[in-house]
C-alpha cells in the first residue's frame, strides 16, 4: 500500500465509480482540448452506410480515431483516402461507453494543395466567424414567384438550362437576366453588381445566382468574398448554382439556398405545373364532394320529415325545404359536369351521387324553381320578392320569366 | 378584385381557403353553392395560366443608373 501513498494526488482516498472516473477524464481531455488543429495521415478510411466517415490520422508513433459527421462532409473539396496527408480542425471527445477518445474532426485541409484551396478555407472560415453563413438569416423561396431573377452569363448554357426548365415546370412568371461575366478578372464585381442591380429594380421574388461547371478557377469568382457579401446584403432570397453537384463554393455557403445545378436551382424556386395541375384537381374534387355530402345531407332530413307522422302540419316548411335543396343540387350538377369533361374518373363518381339524388324527378311531379332573375338566388318567401321583380321559374322541362304584380304575405296584403 | 385580375398565387391560395371552409361543415347551404361556384373558377383560372401562359424573358439593363427591362432577343 505505502506504493500507492507516495503519489499525493488527492484522490487516494475515495474510490471512483466507471462512470465517475469516465467523466472526470472527459472533463479534463475536453477541457484541455477544446478545439486543435492535428497533422498527419488518413489510415483505415471507411465511409459508413450513414453517411459518416470514420478513419485514423496517425504518424509514425501514434495514431487517433477520428470521426466526420455527413453534415460537416459539405465543406469538403476533395475525397478522403488512406495515405492522404491532411490537417485536421477537430474537438477532442471521449466516448464513454467504450473508454475511447477521438477527434471529432470539423474542417480538413489536404496538405501540399494549390493556393486556392489554402484561399477558399480562409475565406470560408473568416466569413463563417462573421456569421455570414448564419443558418437564422436564410430566407425563405416563395412559394409561387412571379419574377425570378437570373445573375449569370447571358450568352452561357446555364440560362438556357433555366429558362427551359422553368417555361416547362412554371410557366407563368417572368424570367429579368442579370447579366454578369461568370469567370475571368473583374467577373466577381460584375456578379455582386447583377445582383444588388436585381434588388434595386423592386419586385423580384427570388434570384438564381450561378454558371455551369468547369474546373476551380473557372468557378472562382463565386469564391471571392464580393460575391459573398453582396448574397449576404440581398433582400432578395438567393439560390446558389454554380457548376455540378460535386462543386461547394463560398457563394453556396452564403446563399439562402445551395442548388446542385443551374437546372437543379430552375426546379427549385418553382413549382411544377403537372403536380400543380393534380393538386387543383384534387381540391375541386374535394370541394364538390363536400358540397354534394351537405346537399345529400338535407335531402334526408327533407326526406325523413316527408314520411314522417307531422308531414301535413308541415307540408309548406317541407315544401319550400325540399324546392331548395333541389334547386342547389341542379345548379351544383350543372357547374360540376362542365368540370367532368376533363376527367372521367370524377365524372362518374359525381354523376353516380347525383342521380342517387334525383333531383329532376321532384320537378316532374310539378313542383318548380322560383329565382329572382337578377340576382339568380332562390326564392322561398315572398319577402324575397318586389313588385316589379321579374322571376324565372324552372320547370321539369323548360323555364319562363314573369313578373312581379302583387307581394301577398301569409294572412293578407301588404 | 375581379376573379380573373388574380395572380397564381391569390388564385390558388383562395382555392386551398374554399376547401378549408366547406372541410369545416358548418356554411349554410346558399353559401356552399357561391363557394363552390367561386372554387370552381379559381381552378379554372388556375389550370388555365400554368396551360397558357408562356414565360417571359427579360434582360436588365442599366443607363447611368438608372434600371430597365427589354425583352430578351
Amino acid at each position: 500500500m505505502e506504493f500507492f501513498r507516495e503519489g499525493h494526488t488527492g484522490y487516494e482516498d475515495s474510490v471512483f465509480t466507471v462512470s465517475g472516473l469516465t467523466g472526470n477524464i472527459r472533463e479534463l481531455l475536453e477541457g484541455s482540448f477544446s478545439a486543435v488543429w492535428v497533422e498527419g495521415e488518413i489510415s483505415n478510411f471507411k465511409r459508413h452506410s450513414s453517411g459518416h466517415m470514420y478513419f485514423s490520422i496517425k504518424d509514425p508513433g501514434a495514431s487517433i480515431a477520428c470521426v466526420l459527421w455527413r453534415g460537416r462532409q459539405a465543406n469538403m473539396l476533395f475525397q478522403l483516402r488512406d495515405g492522404l496527408h491532411v490537417k485536421i480542425f477537430g474537438r477532442i471527445t471521449v466516448f464513454e461507453k467504450y473508454g475511447k477518445y477521438q477527434l471529432d474532426v470539423i474542417q480538413i485541409i489536404p496538405v501540399g494543395e494549390g493556393n486556392l484551396q489554402q484561399a477558399f478555407f480562409e475565406l470560408k472560415q473568416r466569413l463563417f466567424e462573421e456569421g455570414l453563413f448564419d443558418d437564422a438569416l436564410k430566407k425563405p423561396v416563395p412559394r409561387f414567384p412571379r419574377i425570378i431573377g437570373v445573375v449569370t452569363s447571358p450568352t452561357g448554357a446555364a440560362l438556357q438550362d433555366i429558362i427551359s426548365v422553368i417555361g416547362r415546370r412554371f410557366p407563368c412568371v417572368t424570367i429579368v437576366v442579370s447579366p454578369a461575366r461568370v469567370q475571368g478578372d473583374g467577373a466577381a464585381p460584375e456578379i455582386a453588381r447583377a445582383i444588388g442591380q436585381l434588388n434595386d429594380l423592386g419586385g423580384v421574388d427570388v434570384i438564381i445566382a450561378g454558371r455551369g461547371g468547369g474546373s476551380l478557377e473557372d468557378l472562382w469568382a463565386f469564391n471571392e468574398e464580393i460575391v459573398a457579401r453582396a448574397v449576404y446584403d440581398s433582400v432578395v432570397p438567393v439560390v446558389s448554382a454554380v457548376g455540378h453537384e460535386v462543386d461547394v463554393t463560398i457563394c453556396d455557403f452564403a446563399a439562402d439556398v445551395r442548388a446542385p445545378t443551374p437546372s437543379a436551382a430552375a426546379e427549385l424556386v418553382v413549382p411544377d405545373k403537372k403536380e400543380l395541375l393534380l393538386t387543383i384537381e384534387t381540391l375541386h374534387e374535394n370541394m364538390a364532394g363536400l358540397a354534394l355530402q351537405q346537399i345529400a345531407g338535407k335531402q334526408r332530413v327533407v326526406a325523413s320529415v316527408v314520411s314522417g307522422y307531422a308531414f301535413r302540419s308541415m307540408e309548406n316548411y317541407v315544401q319550400q325545404r325540399m324546392q331548395q335543396a333541389d334547386a342547389m343540387a341542379e345548379k351544383l350538377s350543372a357547374a360540376a359536369v362542365r368540370r367532368i369533361e376533363k376527367s372521367r374518373a370524377s365524372y362518374e363518381k359525381i354523376s353516380g351521387r347525383l342521380c342517387a339524388m334525383d333531383p329532376n324527378s321532384v320537378l316532374k311531379r310539378g313542383y318548380s324553381i322560383t329565382s329572382l332573375k337578377s340576382s339568380g338566388s332562390v326564392v322561398t318567401s315572398s319577402e324575397q320578392v318586389e313588385s316589379g321583380d321579374i322571376l324565372e321559374t324552372t320547370f321539369s322541362s323548360g323555364q319562363a320569366l314573369s313578373v312581379v304584380k302583387q307581394v301577398l304575405q301569409e294572412g293578407g296584403d301588404t | 378584385m375581379k376573379q380573373a385580375d388574380k395572380t397564381f398565387e391569390e388564385a390558388f391560395s383562395r382555392l386551398e381557403e374554399i376547401v378549408q371552409i366547406l372541410e369545416a361543415g358548418d356554411t349554410a347551404l346558399e353559401k356552399t353553392l357561391s363557394l363552390y361556384e367561386e372554387g370552381s373558377g379559381l381552378a379554372k383560372l388556375c389550370s388555365g395560366k400554368l396551360l397558357e401562359a408562356e414565360a417571359r424573358v427579360k434582360k436588365l439593363l442599366n443607363d447611368n443608373g438608372s434600371l430597365y427591362t427589354e425583352p430578351l432577343e
